[in-house]
């Protein structure tokens, strides 16, 4: 790819980026969703970052199949950190021990 | 309410400090992929200045790797550019939840504070307003932490960029769990009712069955799924409880 190729390429990704991003924030003033969008907004948070974690966790080595096993460190320290954080509610800790047992039993597989 | 909440400071410092480190974790598991991405991008071919204009301007990490990923094997300009696009879509959920906490600002800060918003920026900011609710400096909090994810985004790009190949075992170190454990920790309290619990399930399974997919589209699935079935049961709920009032 010319230099020239490359520098549409950035700037093509750039404002399809901007084109999603912004809108909505633009015309805030005028964008109201009617009541049936707004609460199904109220379920977007749950929805997309557990679709991330989720098979972040289950596959978390692209070259290997799914991992649904406690030799999995990923999938032990993200069920570590989701009952911390159901019993206690508080970030830090969750992400302390979380990342503590990760590493735990990382060492322990020997990975 | 926590109680960080009850005694939150809002001037614009505190706010400012407390976003950025609430963001923290998330700066941390964002550098393996902004080594790597500045490793990948000048193996292939890219010249360091094209590498950070990429992640000045475009600022998306999975579509910066997407992009990389294409154009080694060839593709054509659209076709980079669709996968951007259909990559980053669910930006639009986001900014939707969002806009009502910034519809007040002026349009340099909305602009800003769009152009900038990533995955991280939107599960800490979610969080905040679900917890504390606004304040009249809020923005300053939001400012933070995608300040923090992008100036990190372009630190570790660079050095990612200086270090070659030389540098390959920092995707061995496992920061990038922090992600993973941080969005739990903002998940898990967020399952405040059933609907709330139906949505998660579904969203994760669907996710997860439809890994395989490209550009993130199982991601893209399993959210609308979670969305749709939280929603549906909500709904039921709310109706079947109607139906019970009129009966009685």
């Amino acid at each position: 790819m010319s230099g020239m190729e490359v520098m549409l390429m950035i700037a093509g990704m750039a404002l399809i980026n901007l084109a999603i991003r912004w809108p909505v924030y633009l015309f805030a003033d005028h964008v109201r969703f009617p009541p049936l969008v707004e609460r199904a907004l109220a379920f977007v948070p749950v929805a997309v970052l557990t679709a991330i974690i989720v098979p972040a966790t289950l596959y978390p080595d692209a070259d290997k199949g799914l991992q649904l096993t406690y030799m999995n460190p990923y999938l032990v320290g993200a069920v570590v950190a989701a009952v911390v954080s159901w019993k206690w509610k508080k970030l830090m800790p969750t992400i302390l021990i979380g990342m503590a047992v990760f590493f735990v039993t990382r060492w322990m597989v020997g990975v | 309410m926590t109680d960080l909440a009850k005694e939150s400071p809002s001037t614009i410092g505190a706010e400012f400090a407390r976003g950025l480190a609430a963001t923290f974790p998330l700066m941390v598991s964002a550098i393996p992929f902004g080594v790597i991405f500045g490793t990948l991008a000048t193996n292939a071919g890219l010249s360091p200045l094209a590498v950070m204009a990429m992640s000045v301007f475009v600022f998306s990490g999975s579509a910066q790797f997407i992009a990389i990923l294409l154009l080694g094997t060839g593709s054509a300009l659209g076709v980079i550019w669709l996968a951007t696009l259909i990559l980053n879509l669910r930006h639009l959920l986001y900014a939707a939840t969002l806009v009502d906490h910034v519809r007040h600002l002026s349009q340099t800060w909305r602009f800003g504070l769009s152009a900038t918003l990533t995955d991280e920026t939107f599960a800490i900011m979610e969080r905040r307003y679900r917890e504390e609710g606004g304040g009249p400096n809020a923005h300053w909090y939001y400012l933070a932490s995608c300040l923090g994810m992008y100036l990190n985004w372009q630190f570790w790009t660079y050095i990612g960029i200086v270090l070659g190949t030389e540098f390959p075992q920092v995707k061995n170190w496992g920061l990038e769990f922090a992600m993973i454990v941080t969005f739990t920790g903002i998940v898990m309290p967020a399952l405040r009712s059933s609907p709330f619990w139906a949505a998660a399930i579904i969203a994760g399974i669907v996710a997860t069955l439809g890994n395989f997919l490209p550009y993130k589209l199982g991601l893209m699935l399993g959210a609308l799924a979670g969305i749709l079935a939280g929603l549906g049961l909500q709904e039921w709920r709310r109706r079947k409880a109607r139906g019970e009032q009129v009966m009685s």
